[in-house]
C-alpha cells in the first residue's frame, strides 16, 4: 500500500502547458471548424506530460487490492484467478482492431470464436442457444426477462407481468423485472434458507395465470442447494410460467449439474466469474444469456453488436485450456473450499444453517455477541491483516451477514492462513474489541464518512474547486 | 489432481474431506437429487497447454481481415497510446472488483473520481456517474430516467437523426418498460424543430432526445430546443460521440439536462463491439435520479481526503424494485482507460485531435466529390462523418475497397457513411478516392 | 424507546399527522427516523401535488437504507418543509418538530382509519 502519494487528482499536477501526446503533423490544413459550431470554452483537462501520467495512476494501483494481491473471498462474487494468457489472446491484434460492422466475410474468425463458446457454453449449461449481446450479469438477468416477455407476448399472453423471486434474492433480481415492467412476487423461504415450495404453491394457485416467470439461483444466495428444484420447475411450468437461472452462482455446479437439466428455460452466464475474466474494479464484464430450443427467436435488441467480445475471448481461452477434464473439477473444488472454511470456523462465527454448503456460506457474525463487535468491524479488521473483506450485510436474511466465497484457486495453505486470522479477530473482539471497532489501522485511509459524502455530495473536481471558494 | 490453476494435492484433499466429513469430493453433493445430476462429458475440446491454446487463438485471428477502416456510425478508429494498456494491466486493477471496501479500493474510487469530473468538463454539465455499459445502454437509461424524473409521463421523443443502432435499443428497452418511445421527423437531414413543437403541445412527454453530431455526421443547430423541452416540463437528452466534444458545442451549452453518448471514441479500440464505455452526465439538480454507480469525496477518520461509493440509497441493492436502474456496477476498466487518455491528451491533444479528424473527414469529401461520382445526400455542416450518394454500382465499390483493404464506411440504405479520425494518413485518403474514381 | 406525541394521528408506515382545522401536518415519527439512521435526503414533492392516502409522496434516505414515505391522509400539498433540503438531519434531531410536509385534507373521515398515540406505541412494540 501507498500512503506517500497518495492524496492528488491529476488535475492537481497539471501545469500549463506540458502534454503528454504527440500527433503527426495535419497535412490536410486549410478546413477550419467554424466558430458557430464550437464550444466557448476549453474543456478544462489535466495538461500533465507522460512520466507525471503514468506514475500517478501507477501508484494509484498501489492503493488498491486485486485477486493477484491476496485472498478475496468476497461472496457472491466469484473472485477467482483471472490466468494471464486470457489478456494477451483478448489483445491479438487480429482481433483488436476490427469495426464491429466489417461485412461478415472479413470476420470469419471473430464469428468462429462466438460459434465455438456458444456451443461450450450450450454443453456447459444445458441449454440450446446462446445471445452474446449483454455487457454484464444484470444486463443478461434483463434480457432474460425480456426473451421470457417476448416469448408470452408471442402467444398472446398478455396478462403475464409478474416474477416470483425468493425472499433471499439479490436486489437485482426484483430491480431488473421492475425495469422490463414486470411486477415482483416475493415466495418465502423456509428456516433452512431453501425455497418454501408451500409458500410457492398457494402464489401459483392464486396468481398461476399471471405468472411470466421464476427466479432462482441455485445454489441460492446462502449457498445452498435447492433440493426440490424439479417440484419448483414442475409447478412454474404447469402454470404456464417460465424458469429463469439467475447464473451468479454456477461456478460450484460445473461438473456436477446442469440448469437445462434441473428445468430452467432461461439463464445468463456471468462470464466475469464463473469463466474467470477479470472484474476489472466493477466492469467490463459480459452476461451472455442462454435458452431452451425454441425460445431463441425472442431474444431482445439489449445491444448493438456482439456484445463485449474481448470478453468472449478470454472466457474462450479459459474454457480451451481447462479442456473437458479439468472445467468438471471447478465446482468440487470450489465446494470443497467453501466447506472447509465453514467447518473450520464455525465454532466461533455464528453459523445460521448447518450442513453442507456449496461454493459460499453465510454466518451471521461472531458466535459471542456480547463483545459488541460487528461484522462491519471483523471485515474492516481483515483487511487490516491483508485479506479482502468477505461480502457483508448481504443475504439480508440475517442482521450480521458475512458471506465467504472462496475459489478453486485457493490452496489449503491460503485457506488455513485465512481461518487462522479469522479465529484471531473473533480472539480480539474479545481482548482488545477496540482495537477491532477502530479497524482498519495499515490501510492508507481509514474508515470513512458515508454520511458526509451523500448529504454533501461532492462527485467532480469543479464542485471540489467551487466548494472551496 | 493437481493442475495449473488447481493447488490440491492428495494429502491436501485427504486432511480437507476429513475436515468437512465427507468421503469424497462427490460426497459434497450428496443433496442433489440424482435424477438431475450430469453424469457424461462436457462436449468440448481436451484440455490444451498454453502453447497450444495461442495457435488456435492465432489460427482463428488470422481468419480475419484487418482493413483500414474509414468506418464510424458510433464506433471509431482511434489511435491507442502505448502508455494505457500497459497502465491497464496492472492488476491491482484489472483484478479487483466493485470497491466496496473503500479503505483497500482508493486506487479506483480516485480515479473514477477523475472520470467524472473529466466527462463533467467535456459535457459541460454539472455532474458524472461513475460509467455505464456503452453509449445505446446509456440512452435507453436516460430515456427510462426521463420518465422516472417526471410525473406521470411516459411518451420520449426521438429524433429521427439518432443512429439506428441506438433507436434499436431504445426500442426495446421502452416496450418493455411501458414507455411510448415517438419519432421527431427529420428534415433535411437535421431535426425538424416544428414536428418537435407540435408533438411537445400534445402533452404527457417525459423527454426528448436528439444526437449531436447525427447519425450522418451532421452537426444541428438545437438553439431554442432546451426551452420548447423546459416549456412543456420535458427533459433535454444530449446524445453524442465523447471526443467530438473537445470541440462541438457543449449538451451544457445547448441546454440539455442530460448528456449521453460513448467513450469508446477516447481510445479504445474497436474490438469489435465491445467492452466500450458509456458516458452519463446530468445537471445537479438530477443527481438522485441518475442510475449507475456515483463516487464522492469525503474525509476519512483520520483526516484525510478519500473517496467512496455515494448516493447508494438509489441503488438495485437497497431500493430493489424500486431503484432507477438494475445495474449493479459500472464499467471501470474501461472508464480508467478513457481517464488515462483524457490525461495524455490533456486540454490540447483531444482538441488537435479533433481538428485533425475534421480536417481529414472534409479532405476526403472534397476529393470524392471532385470525382464526380459522389454527392452529399444533405448538404449540411458535417464534423468527422458524411453521408454521401454513388452514381455507380454502390455494392462493387464497396467490395473494391475491401479487396484495396480498406473498410469504405458503413453502407446506410444507398448511400455510404465515411468516417475520419485523426489516424488516417493523407496518403490512405488519397489511395481511397483513387478506388472511388475508378 | 422511541418518543410518541399525543394528540397525532399515526400510520402503520410510521408516518404522523397533525390536524388543525382542515390543515394537515405529516411528518416521520421518532421510530422511523430511528430505524433509519442518519438521514442524508429527504424527497419532497411540489406544492399543489396531490397525494393520496396509502400512495407514496416521497422518500427518505440514508446511507444504507431509503424509506419510502406514504401519506396517511389524501389532500393537495399546500407547504413543504423546505429546511430538510440542506439539513436533512433536522429529522433525526426532532422527528415531530421537523414536519415533511402540509396538506390541505380533501376527506377527514380518513383519520378514523390511522392510528392514536396510544395505539401507536403499542404497534411499535410489538
Amino acid at each position: 500500500m501507498n500512503n506517500r502519494l497518495y492524496g492528488n487528482l491529476i488535475f492537481e499536477l497539471s501545469r500549463k502547458g506540458r502534454k503528454g501526446y504527440s500527433l503527426p503533423k495535419n497535412r490536410m490544413g486549410g478546413y477550419e471548424i467554424p466558430s458557430m459550431m464550437r464550444r466557448t470554452t476549453d474543456a478544462a483537462l489535466p495538461e500533465c506530460d507522460e512520466l507525471t501520467v503514468v506514475r500517478h495512476y501507477t501508484n494509484l494501483s498501489l492503493n488498491n487490492f486485486g485477486v493477484d494481491n491476496g485472498f478475496y473471498p468476497l461472496g457472491s462474487c466469484t473472485m477467482k484467478y483471472n490466468p494471464k494468457i486470457n489478456e494477451e489472446m483478448a489483445a491479438l491484434p487480429s482481433f483488436l482492431y476490427l469495426h464491429p460492422e466489417q461485412p461478415t466475410e472479413t470476420v470469419k474468425g471473430a464469428e468462429a470464436v462466438v460459434t465455438l463458446l456458444e456451443r461450450s457454453l450450450c454443453s456447459l449449461t444445458g441449454l440450446a442457444h446462446f445471445t452474446f449481446k449483454p455487457y454484464a450479469g444484470a444486463h443478461g438477468e434483463l434480457t432474460g426477462l425480456m426473451t421470457i416477455d417476448n416469448y408470452h407476448r408471442s402467444h398472446n399472453d398478455m396478462g403475464r407481468k409478474k416474477v416470483i423471486v425468493p425472499d433471499s434474492a439479490h436486489g437485482t433480481n426484483p430491480a431488473s423485472a421492475a425495469v422490463c415492467g414486470l411486477e415482483v412476487v416475493e415466495v418465502k423461504s423456509m428456516a433452512d434458507g431453501t425455497v418454501d415450495v408451500e409458500d410457492l404453491k398457494r402464489i401459483v394457485s392464486e396468481q398461476g395465470t399471471e405468472i411470466s416467470a421464476m427466479m432462482m439461483t441455485n445454489p441460492n444466495t446462502l449457498g445452498l442447494f435447492e433440493k426440490s428444484i424439479p417440484e419448483i420447475a414442475s409447478l412454474i411450468h404447469t402454470c404456464g410460467g417460465l424458469m429463469y437461472y439467475d447464473g451468479a452462482n454456477l461456478n460450484p455446479m460445473l461438473g456436477t449439474c446442469r440448469p437445462g437439466d434441473m428445468g430452467f428455460d432461461v439463464m445468463h452466464i456471468n462470464l466475469h466469474k464463473t469463466f474467470s475474466t477479470p472484474h476489472g474494479g466493477g466492469g467490463p464484464g459480459a452476461g451472455p444469456v442462454g435458452v431452451r430450443e425454441g425460445l431463441q427467436d425472442f431474444f431482445p435488441v439489449v445491444s448493438p453488436y456482439h456484445g463485449n467480445f474481448s470478453v468472449m475471448l478470454r472466457a474462450y481461452a479459459y474454457i480451451l485450456t481447462l479442456g473437458r477434464e479439468h472445467v468438471k473439477e471447478v465446482g468440487s473444488l470450489a465446494t470443497l473450499n467453501a466447506n472447509y472454511v465453514k467447518e473450520s470456523l464455525k465454532d466461533v462465527y455464528e453459523l445460521p444453517i448447518d450442513g453442507l454448503c456449496c461454493h459460499e456460506f453465510v454466518f451471521d457474525g461472531l458466535k459471542d455477541k456480547s463483545t459488541g463487535v460487528t461484522t462491519m468491524d471483523v471485515a474492516k479488521r481483515l483487511l487490516d491483516y491483508g485479506y479482502h473483506a468477505p461480502t457483508i450485510y448481504f443475504p439480508l436474511l440475517f442482521h450480521e451477514s458475512l458471506m465467504v466465497e472462496p475459489t478453486e484457486n485457493e490452496s489449503k495453505e491460503t485457506l488455513d492462513g485465512f481461518i487462522a486470522v479469522m479465529r484471531r479477530i473473533a480472539e480480539e473482539a474479545k481482548t482488545t474489541p477496540d482495537e477491532v471497532k477502530s479497524a482498519p489501522h495499515l490501510t492508507p485511509i481509514g474508515r470513512v464518512d458515508d454520511v458526509l459524502a451523500a448529504k454533501h455530495p461532492i462527485v467532480t473536481y469543479q464542485q471540489l474547486l467551487h466548494d472551496k471558494d | 489432481m493437481t493442475y495449473k490453476y488447481f493447488p490440491h494435492t492428495e494429502e491436501d484433499l485427504k486432511a480437507m474431506l476429513e475436515k468437512v466429513g465427507v468421503e469424497s469430493l462427490d460426497g459434497l453433493y450428496a443433496q442433489i437429487p440424482e435424477s438431475i445430476c450430469f453424469k457424461d462429458d462436457y462436449d468440448l475440446p481436451s484440455e490444451m497447454s498454453e502453447m497450444e491454446v495461442r495457435q488456435q487463438f492465432e489460427a482463428l485471428g488470422s481468419q480475419n481481415q484487418q482493413l483500414t477502416c474509414f468506418a464510424g456510425h458510433g464506433v471509431y478508429d482511434h489511435y491507442t497510446p502505448s502508455v494505457i494498456p500497459n497502465l491497464l494491466s496492472r492488476s491491482e486493477f484489472l483484478t479487483s472488483y466493485t470497491p466496496y471496501q473503500a479503505e483497500i479500493s482508493q486506487g479506483t474510487l480516485h480515479y473514477i473520481f477523475e472520470y467524472q469530473s473529466m466527462m463533467a468538463e467535456l459535457t459541460g454539465m454539472d455532474i458524472s456517474n461513475a460509467s455505464m455499459y456503452d453509449g445505446t445502454t446509456a440512452a435507453a437509461e436516460a430515456m427510462m430516467m426521463t420518465v422516472a424524473a417526471g410525473k406521470k409521463v411516459d411518451r420520449v421523443l426521438v429524433s429521427e437523426t439518432m443512429n439506428g443502432k441506438t433507436l434499436e435499443v431504445l426500442r426495446c428497452y421502452a416496450l418493455h418498460r411501458g414507455i411510448k418511445l415517438e419519432i421527431v421527423a427529420m428534415k433535411n437531414g437535421v431535426t425538424d424543430l416544428n414536428d418537435l413543437k407540435t408533438k411537445l403541445l400534445e402533452g404527457g412527454v417525459a423527454g426528448v432526445m436528439v444526437q449531436q453530431p447525427n447519425v450522418y455526421g451532421i452537426v444541428e443547430d438545437f438553439t431554442g430546443y432546451a426551452d420548447a423541452c423546459h416549456a412543456q416540463k420535458a427533459l433535454f437528452v444530449v446524445d453524442g460521440v465523447a471526443a467530438n466534444l473537445a470541440v462541438l458545442k457543449t449538451p451544457g451549452e445547448w441546454g440539455a439536462d442530460i448528456a449521453v453518448g460513448d467513450g469508446q471514441s477516447l481510445g479504445i479500440p474497436m474490438q469489435w463491439g465491445g467492452p466500450y464505455v458509456g458516458y452519463m452526465c446530468c445537471t445537479e439538480k438530477l443527481i438522485r435520479k441518475m442510475p449507475g454507480r456515483i463516487v464522492g469525496m469525503t474525509r476519512d477518520n483520520r483526516g484525510q481526503r478519500a473517496f467512496v461509493l455515494t448516493l447508494q440509497a438509489r441503488e438495485q441493492h437497497i431500493r430493489r424494485q424500486k431503484a432507477t436502474s438494475n445495474i449493479c456496477s459500472n464499467q471501470s476498466l474501461m472508464a480508467l482507460w478513457v481517464t488515462v487518455y483524457l490525461s495524455l491528451m490533456g486540454k490540447h491533444g483531444l482538441k488537435e485531435a479533433a481538428e485533425m479528424s475534421y480536417a481529414g473527414a472534409h479532405y476526403l469529401c472534397d476529393e470524392l466529390l471532385k470525382t464526380g461520382h459522389f454527392t452529399l445526400v444533405y448538404d449540411q455542416p458535417f464534423f468527422n462523418e458524411f453521408y454521401v450518394k454513388y452514381d455507380g454500382d454502390g455494392n462493387q465499390l464497396y467490395q473494391r475497397f475491401i479487396d484495396a483493404g480498406i473498410l469504405g464506411g458503413v453502407r446506410i440504405g444507398e448511400g455510404f457513411l465515411f468516417a475520419v479520425t485523426e489516424k488516417r494518413t493523407k496518403e490512405e485518403i488519397d489511395n481511397l478516392v483513387k478506388i472511388a474514381a475508378l | 424507546m422511541a418518543k410518541v406525541m399525543e394528540g397525532l394521528y399515526y400510520s402503520e408506515s410510521h408516518e404522523w399527522v397533525r390536524v388543525e382545522g382542515n390543515e394537515g401536518t405529516i411528518g416521520i415519527t421518532d421510530y422511523a427516523q430511528n430505524a433509519l439512521g442518519n438521514v442524508v435526503y429527504v424527497d419532497l414533492p411540489e406544492v399543489d401535488d396531490e397525494v393520496e392516502a396509502g400512495e407514496e409522496f416521497g422518500a427518505v434516505e440514508s446511507v444504507k437504507a431509503a424509506s419510502d414515505l406514504y401519506a396517511p391522509v389524501s389532500g393537495t400539498v399546500i407547504e413543504v418543509n423546505e429546511a430538510l433540503e440542506n439539513a436533512p438531519e433536522l429529522v433525526n434531531q426532532d422527528a415531530y418538530e421537523n414536519w415533511i410536509i402540509k396538506v390541505e385534507l380533501s376527506d377527514k373521515a380518513e383519520l378514523e382509519q390511522l392510528m392514536d398515540s396510544k395505539t401507536y406505541e403499542e404497534f411499535c412494540t410489538k
